[in-house]
């Protein structure tokens, strides 16, 4: 193990993954000369050449289709959105074409692609780069959709994004790249898509959460413990699919859940959640699910609208304390 | 080599070969039109017919290693790219011995096996994946060529323009196909399409060139100099083959206001891409009448099969619906 940041971790990863295979590349806005406007992919260029790290003209839509015809055809493509907010440019090559080809071609191509860059609130960037844009992805089948909170989940789960024979959007966060954490140094580390963790281990409540939210979570947890709550703590790490039973199994445990998403409420991932909560454990719940969101409004600008816009460790803790005081037994 | 440098005979067989792929399209697009109007295929049908020389002189300029991406109006072009008529009809009812498993429809056939990387419904929609397949054309190192199929509505959208600079600026062999045939959807492409355009293609520094669509000599010779010019490594290239669809945007486009029953009729006695080509044979006395009649009815036979083979075919089974969206 060694310690490195979330940004490193995502850099050894696609360093490993260009050195074990010839068919991944990296393409994107500055990816090249420029090391990568947040530095992910800083040195790609001077070891694996300008052939395998291609810099591309401002135009979203455009590599991200050719990103998808060279999957194709026998290429592993790693696309880079310099902000997933861009991402919405590209929409329509990603659901209508990424996401469709395999099932609309009777599984004649597959589009092993990974799309990946930083999303979800920063600070004080406003709206049109503080989108969560995993709510725009996860509706769409043929997509897997993924949110790595750690540094050690980023190499894992990138990793195994490049290896998938699927489009992967993988949505990483400005917030958590100077994050330092244990990463496993072995280059066969993966962490399979579609498997959440148990992040601390609770028996009075489930809070799932993921990403920043899940940092505030953790906050919030510890001082809950001081006031004699205990809570489990999940991160789902894919959304797409969803490791359903960790969460299952967790709420009929607890019997009590909060779901912490930082974009906007409605029809968002806290709905899917207390949506196959009530359908598969309805019975197990001593309280409704509460879920803490992102207010249903663009992200303000200003410092103090901002935080009012987010979900804060006070809010969560309000939250727990209201799921646990409610008593449906 | 050029066309002169082909032996007469081979040529000639050639220009036969054309014709047959003309007029099987012609004929699969004909009862493609009987079909649906007596309600037996579902959905949308996009005819080809009046086209035919553009699909068939573009791929038979392409090998069948080579890549095309094709569009809404595309049974022409996958069948000149090789395409199977049981299979097509198959996926055009539904059928579970379609291309696509009766999943894909009549705007969506895929044919692997020819290189036929898929029709989008989305107008312009696969500009990506055709310059996408030529940028792995040239990392793997191999010699294929793609060619992205549009029409001249695509013209008004931006993901061409993104994906024609990246080919120019990275010397990707793909030729961009835009069949102009007068009409985005209802709309005259003079109401939409400002300025040349061949020009938009020239900005880049794209190779550009306008054809007579109608002729498949002339669309075939023209494109093989652009296909071994992208296949050498000198860069992408653009088409215009000026042609005409002679019937409505699609099948239930039956009154056509928006042109003329003069201009129609004019299009189709003059301008007709198979009387084209073989009242110029005939001209030059290399083949009679008789060779083009048996053409026809070889292809109408090949076409009442195919359609009885698709409509005797079974429907996808329940279990079809949640296959294959994942790899």
């Amino acid at each position: 193990m060694a310690v490195m940041t979330y940004r490193e971790a995502l850099n050894q990863a696609l360093r490993e993954e260009m050195r074990r295979d010839p068919r991944v590349f990296v393409i994107g806005e500055e990816v090249g000369l420029y090391d990568g406007a947040y530095k992910v992919t800083q040195g790609l260029l001077k070891e694996f050449g300008a052939k395998r790290v291609v810099d591309t003209p401002i135009c979203e839509s455009g590599f991200t289709g050719v990103g998808i015809g060279a999957a194709m055809l026998g290429l592993r493509p790693v696309v880079e959105m310099m902000t997933f907010n861009f991402s919405l440019m590209a929409m329509d090559q990603i659901v209508n074409t990424a996401a469709k080809l395999h099932y609309m071609s009777g599984g004649q191509f597959s589009v092993p692609l990974v799309i990946r860059g930083p999303g979800g609130p920063a600070a004080q960037l406003a709206a049109q780069h503080s989108q969560s844009m995993e709510t725009y992805y996860y509706h769409v089948p043929g997509l897997k959709v993924v949110r790595p909170t750690t540094p050690m989940d980023a190499k894992g789960l990138l990793k195994s994004a490049i290896r998938d024979d699927n489009p992967v959007i993988f949505i990483e966060s400005e917030t958590l790249y100077h994050l330092k954490g244990e990463v496993p140094d072995d280059p066969d580390f993966l962490i399979p898509l579609g498997q959440a963790i148990v992040r601390r281990e609770g028996t009075d409540v489930t809070v799932v959460a993921y990403m920043g939210m899940m940092y505030r979570a953790l906050e919030a947890a510890e001082e809950l413990a001081k006031e004699g709550i205990s809570v489990e703590l999940v991160d789902p790490r894919t959304l797409r699919p969803m490791d359903t039973e960790t969460i299952i199994g967790s709420v009929r445990k607890t019997h009590r859940v909060v779901v912490v998403e930082a974009g906007a409420g409605f029809a968002g991932m806290g709905s899917e959640i207390a949506a196959f909560i009530t359908e598969q454990a309805f019975d197990d719940l001593d309280a409704p699910v509460e879920r803490v969101t992102g207010a249903n409004a663009p992200m303000p600008y200003a410092r103090n609208l901002e935080k009012l816009k987010t979900p804060t460790t006070e809010k969560i803790l309000a939250a727990v304390r209201r799921v646990c005081n409610a008593n449906g037994s | 080599m050029t066309t002169q440098a082909i032996e007469p005979r081979m040529e000639l067989e050639q220009h036969l070969h054309m014709y047959r792929q003309m007029a099987k399209i012609r004929a699969f697009e004909e009862q493609v039109n009987e079909l649906y109007k007596g309600a037996k295929m579902p959905g949308l049908a996009h005819l080809y017919i009046g086209e035919e020389a553009v699909a068939v002189g573009v791929c038979e300029a392409l090998r069948r290693d080579d890549f095309i991406t094709s569009t809404h109006r595309g049974h022409g072009h996958c069948l000149a790219k090789g395409a199977s008529v049981n299979r097509m009809f198959a996926e055009l009812l539904g059928k579970e011995a379609g291309y696509c498993r009766g999943k894909g429809g009549s705007m969506h056939i895929a044919d692997q096996d020819t290189g036929n990387l898929g029709a989008n419904a989305i107008v312009g929609g696969s500009a990506g994946i055709a310059t996408g397949a030529a940028l792995s054309a040239k990392m793997r190192g191999s010699s294929q060529v793609a060619v992205c199929f549009f029409g001249d509505g695509a013209l008004g959208q931006g993901l061409l323009y993104e994906t024609m600079n990246m080919a120019a600026l990275w010397k990707l062999p793909v030729v961009y196909v835009c069949e102009n045939n007068l009409y985005g959807e209802y709309t005259p492409c003079g109401e939409t399409i400002a300025g040349e355009i061949l020009a938009r293609a020239r900005a880049f520094g794209i190779q550009a060139e306008s054809v007579d669509g109608q002729d498949v000599q002339a669309v075939h010779a023209t494109m093989r100099k652009l296909v071994e010019r992208a296949r050498r490594g000198e860069g992408p290239a653009f088409l215009e083959c000026k042609t005409y669809r002679y019937y409505g945007h699609h099948v239930g486009d039956v009154n056509r206001e928006y042109r003329t029953k003069e201009e129609e009729r004019e299009w189709m006695t003059e301008h007709d891409p198979l009387q084209t080509l073989a009242q110029r044979l005939t001209a030059q006395k290399l083949a009679d009448r008789s060779v083009f009649e048996r053409i026809h009815t070889d292809v109408k036979a090949e076409v009442e099969s195919g359609v009885q083979y698709a409509l005797a075919a079974p429907y996808p089974e329940a279990n079809e619906v949640d296959q294959d969206v994942y790899a």
